[in-house]
């Protein structure tokens, strides 16, 4: 079996994704990791759904760590200057209003036409929306950051899902450890490639038919 | 006489609630906003056939440092008190996780409606603000929009959602005067602030209470028209204490 990229070098690939000044909400797992490698020179807001703009890193130290600063995803995070709080409503009309520039998105699928499907497993038979659908509408931009495939193998990125959806057409960049893809109206374009893997080989991992970009590449970190 | 909504404790401030009241309680699922003290007052009171209505429905550790910490609303499903649940994160993320709330939606006791966490909250603020029911792109073309009017507002597609109005809202603050007026602790605002607007009786659980006066105007989130009891929590430590 050749080396995919771990999680942490899918994050950083996102990262390269934020420019100065970028608001930036950042789902749970993959995409949390992507604020610890924002490119050197950058500025990026962070926003995060229960109510915040602007906070800093994880907090490591027990002693930094504050039940009243958290993420979406229940880690504690730092304070930094030019925080700022909110509650829900206002916190939602910014992501639904369009004034968040990017989200970075865990999936289980997403079809060829950027449909996103993540927030449940048929046989659980119970998921979590939580704020996944009002951001995979209401961002500027939507990254997928995610493995290639399943545990098992089976394709993640497929013609059509066949889970319950999130939101249709509303992913504009997938970024997995095989490979980058933008969505676009033809169908997926393959940019960059994980080192040491084929066209062919990434497409064999891949349900719908790829488009090779003429400016194919090795994937930049 | 001057205006005092402060109780002496948590159970004489929940003692009226009925069995089939709207509860709306908040807590985005971490212990900061959470009102613990008053949704454990709600178990010992023991009202029957509640609707809850809340961002998650007991999330066992989130955003604590141990999971003894979390007091939510596990404890109401586990004393078979709710027979109705809206909220956006209703289970762990991890499938091995069984909450009582799990349980009690396996026993039947409770029906689910999972809504996007931008409409749940929109929802409780329309009715708070008057409004009967309001259009969101959020969920259209998903399993969210089954059986719920559509329309195409310039070439755009959004779907009806109607408001969700509490009898009762139990929420967290962190400082009240005694008129009601509320400054709540960074990330613990979340939905506390919109809970408030939509009850009929809105309950505040607060770590102080000061006089009116000492509160800086500009900074209350909070006025004290929402506001109709406050209870002190026993222990005013916070943040890094906690």
């Amino acid at each position: 079996m050749k080396a995919r990229l771990d999680r942490e070098t899918i994050a950083m690939r996102v990262a390269r994704e934020f420019k100065d000044g970028d608001f930036v909400n950042l789902g749970i797992g993959i995409p949390t990791l992507a604020s610890n490698y924002i490119p050197e020179g950058r500025t990026v807001i962070f926003h995060t759904e229960n109510g915040a703009l602007g906070f800093g890193p994880i907090a490591v130290e027990e002693k930094d760590q504050d039940i009243d600063l958290i993420n979406a995803g229940g880690q504690f995070v730092t304070p930094l200057p030019g925080m700022s709080f909110f509650d829900s409503a206002i916190s939602f009309a910014m992501i639904r209003g369009g004034h968040v520039d990017i989200t970075v998105l865990g999936a289980m699928q997403v079809s060829e036409k950027g449909d996103l499907a993540n927030w449940m497993f048929p046989e659980r038979g119970i998921g979590n929306i939580g704020g996944a659908m009002d951001l995979a509408v209401g961002a500027k931009k939507v990254i997928v950051a995610m493995e290639h495939n399943d545990k098992n193998g089976k394709y993640k990125i497929a013609k059509r899902c066949t889970y319950p959806l999130t939101a249709k057409e509303c992913v504009n960049l997938i970024v997995t450890d095989l490979a980058v893809m933008e969505v676009t109206p033809k169908g997926l374009l393959l940019k960059e490639i994980a080192p040491g893997w084929t066209p062919q080989e990434v497409q064999t991992c891949t349900e719908p038919r790829l488009i090779l970009s003429p400016e194919l590449k090795e994937i930049e970190l | 006489m001057a205006i005092d909504k402060v109780f002496p404790s948590f159970a004489a401030a929940v003692a009226d609630i009925p069995d089939g009241a709207v509860m709306l309680i908040d807590g985005f699922g971490g212990a900061g906003g959470m009102p613990s003290y008053l949704i454990t007052a709600m178990r010992d009171h023991g009202a029957k056939n509640l609707t809850v209505v809340s961002n998650s429905l007991g999330l066992p550790g989130f955003g604590t440092r141990s999971e003894a910490e979390l007091v939510d609303t596990s404890i109401l499903f586990a004393n078979h008190q709710v027979k109705k649940a809206y909220a956006s994160f209703p289970v762990p993320r991890s499938p091995n996780v069984v909450t009582p709330f799990i349980e009690a939606l396996r026993r039947g006791e409770v029906v689910l409606e999972v809504v996007p966490q931008g409409t749940l909250v929109e929802r409780v603020r329309a009715a708070g603000a008057g409004i009967g029911a309001f259009y969101t792109p959020t969920g259209v073309g998903t399993d969210v929009e089954n059986g719920k009017e559509k329309k195409t507002i310039n070439d755009k597609e959004y779907i009806l959602e109607y408001a969700i109005k509490g009898d009762y809202a139990l929420i967290r603050a962190h400082i009240a005067d005694r008129l009601g007026n509320l400054v709540y602790r960074m990330t613990s605002r979340n939905m506390n602030p919109i809970w408030a607007t939509a009850a009929r009786v809105t309950i505040a659980e607060v770590d102080e209470i000061v006089e009116p006066g000492e509160l800086d105007p500009e900074t209350i989130v909070t006025p004290c028209v929402y506001v109709h009891r406050i209870v002190k929590r026993p222990n005013k430590t916070r943040g890094t204490e906690a």
